[in-house]
């Protein structure tokens, strides 16, 4: 019999988010497979924990852990690390295993800072084993990685968008376990001390259900009023790569790709885009990608499934004009 | 100011990525080498830093020889100095890295002044490990905030910075930390220069500081590296052109956004 495996769930609107599900549909197998207890941590404030538990039902999960201090909030990423650490030392687990998140990766780092040991980040598969052996993402999922991961407890997040989650079964809302931990002021002294709301209005890139973006051959920051119409005309946002937000054509908060913005809209409309890894990333869950270049040639035709080739220029505007056309038809 | 930055030199992979034979690593033979985005944004606030508070910076690298070139990348824009830990090249863990890291920033400000401010970047841009800073920063017992994308130093005396990030569902959210601490750093907190020709020269002639480290593994060991499953799509070609527009706005009709 092995030690338990822990499942850091944290929650949005109340219940557990997306990524956490599938955390925890890795750590199911992994408690299946060591015929071991699947044990959830609710990363959240305890009133909001002990709410989120019926939540829980059906997800094999035995205990579902509520972190009980007084001060203790989400907003003290080193105070839920030493919460996290001091759990492991009680109920020694075989692993923990969190969600790939910026938030997530940075808790389960501090866990593996306080314990010393190592931590995977962004896990694809597990297998457990006299060594265990996983699969991760590098480049943040346009290559993989076999490694191990050797360790007492094994520490490991799973990299999002990457898990089915399993419907739910039979299995019953797990008993809520409170647990108290010590903190000392050193594990509280970093914490939120204020909020802002977003500045930006409109459609938002990271919802649109069509992405206009620009690549170089965009050609200048004026050159986007063409993407700006087409986006418009078709209740989009424009976007762009990482070589438009460097030159100020756009602001980075417009980039798409590896240290941008992941999208995942019903069309992606990539003008003047080459098609490097590291906006592919950001891209290509995408239902559709159209892309239009110059160059038949261009990476980007190797994910793109339709395209046009030539200047975007005079293709975007060319598109935008048979919308109008058509619409006024119809009027 | 004091500040420390810490960058890691990865390839620079364009379109497409080839493995080396045996998959141990990426060929590198046709590319050319950079730091992540967001590292190169850590060196651009540290050097707007030390120019609005006056101190001095410093940049510092794990890594093979050849990683002088991303320190000297980095002396081209402004950092004042810099600190090689010299490797064979193959990729160390983030425990030895973070390791490595800590006993050299020891030896620094044992030999000369503390550094207030330790920058990293939020991951590194080829193994994505989100942890060697905050290993880091444990180790020495400071302050730490991740995914930062504004940054500001306290008025002089108050030995505070105001760290900004987003928050999850949307927003910011900010961090009051007393200084020495540890901050990593995402594309977007600022938009970094370009080196100057002076500023390339200059760099060039600059001592850099080495140092040769033990590795002490910390158990996360590379196997393989292989690249994702994916069908390759041939995409179809509507057209050449402005011909192309029926096409494409009866392709937008067919998966239904071309609204009402
Ligand atoms: C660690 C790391 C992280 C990165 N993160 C990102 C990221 O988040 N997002 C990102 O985008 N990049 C990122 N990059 C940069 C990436 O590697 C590429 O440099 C970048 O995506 C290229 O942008 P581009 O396609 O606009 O430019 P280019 O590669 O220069 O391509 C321009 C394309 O435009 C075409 N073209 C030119 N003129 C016209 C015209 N008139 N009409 C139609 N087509 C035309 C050309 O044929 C070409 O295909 C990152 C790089 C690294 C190393
Ligand atoms: N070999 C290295 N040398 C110097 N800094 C590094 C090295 N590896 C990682 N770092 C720093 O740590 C950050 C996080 O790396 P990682 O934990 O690998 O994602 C990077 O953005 C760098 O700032």
């Amino acid at each position: 019999m092995s030690g338990p495996i822990l499942a850091l769930i944290s929650l949005a609107g109340g219940v557990p988010d997306r990524g956490s599900l599938e955390a925890l549909s890795v750590a199911r197998g992994l408690a299946v497979a060591g015929d071991a207890a699947l044990e959830a941590v609710l990363v959240a404030d305890a009133p909001a924990a002990r709410a989120a538990v019926g939540s829980l039902a059906g997800s094999g999960v035995t205990t579902a852990i509520a972190i009980e201090h007084e001060t203790l909030t989400t907003d003290h990423p080193d105070g839920w690390a030493a919460a996290i650490a001091q759990l492991v030392e009680r109920r020694a687990p075989d692993a923990v295993v969190g969600v790939g998140t910026e938030r997530g990766n940075d808790l389960m780092a501090r866990v593996g800072a306080r314990l010393s040991w190592p931590m995977a980040a962004n896990c694809l598969t597990v297998e457990p084993g006299e060594r265990w052996r996983l699969t991760r993402q590098r480049w943040a999922g346009s290559m993989i990685e076999e490694c191990w991961l050797d360790a007492p407890v094994r520490l490991l997040t799973v990299a999002p968008n990457t898990v089915a989650i399993p419907a739910p079964d039979g299995s019953a809302v797990p008993a809520v376990e409170p647990v108290s931990v010590t903190l000392v002021d050193a594990d509280l002294a970093v914490h939120v001390t204020s909020r802002e709301a977003s500045e930006r209005g409109g459609i938002s890139l990271g919802d649109a259900k069509v992405v206009v973006g620009g690549g170089r051959g965009v050609g200048s920051g004026e050159g986007f009023s063409d993407l700006e119409e087409l986006a418009g005309l078709l209740g989009g946002a424009v976007g762009g790569s990482r070589v438009v937000t460097s030159a100020g054509w756009r602001p980075h908060a417009d980039q798409i790709g590896q240290t941008g913005l992941r999208i995942a809209p019903d069309i992606y409309i990539a003008c003047g885009i080459s098609g490097a890894i590291q906006h592919i990333v950001g891209c290509k869950a995408a239902k559709h990608i159209l892309a239009i270049n110059t160059d038949a040639e261009a990476p980007i035709m190797g994910v793109a499934d339709y395209a046009v080739i030539g200047d975007l220029h005079t293709v975007v505007p060319a598109i935008s004009a048979e919308i109008r056309r058509r619409a006024a038809v119809r009027a | 100011m004091n500040i420390l930055v810490c960058v890691k030199r990865v390839p620079a992979t364009g379109g497409r990525i080839v493995l080396t034979p045996d998959g141990s690593d990426i060929d590198v033979r046709f590319l050319g080498f950079t730091v992540s985005p967001h590292e190169e944004c850590a060196v651009e606030e540290a050097v707007r830093i030390v120019e609005a508070h006056g101190g001095s910076s410093s940049v510092l690298t794990l890594g093979p020889v050849a990683a002088e070139e991303q320190l000297r990348d980095a002396m081209a824009i402004g950092i004042d100095r810099a600190v090689l830990l010299e490797t064979d090249g193959h990729d160390w863990d983030p425990v030895a890295t973070a390791e490595a890291i800590v006993e050299a920033i020891r030896a620094q400000e044992a030999a000369g002044d503390p550094f207030d401010l330790i920058l990293f970047g939020n991951e590194s841009a080829d193994s994505g490990g989100f942890q060697v800073g905050i290993r880091v920063a444990f180790a020495l017992h400071r302050p730490c905030v991740t995914g930062v994308k504004a940054l500001r130093i306290g008025d002089a005396g108050t030995r505070t910075a105001t760290a900004r990030r987003e928050a999850p569902g949307g927003g910011w959210e900010s961090f009051e930390v007393t200084l020495p601490a540890v901050i990593s750093v995402k594309e977007g907190i600022n938009l970094p220069r370009y080196p100057s020709v002076p500023g390339r020269l200059r760099a060039k002639k600059k001592d850099i500081e080495r140092s040769t480290p033990a590795e002490r593994p910390g158990g996360l060991e590379k196997i393989v590296l292989r690249l994702p499953q994916r069908e390759a799509t041939v995409a179809e070609v509507l057209g050449q052109g402005a011909d192309a527009a029926p096409a494409v706005v009866d392709l937008l009709a067919r998966i239904g956004v071309l609204g009402r």
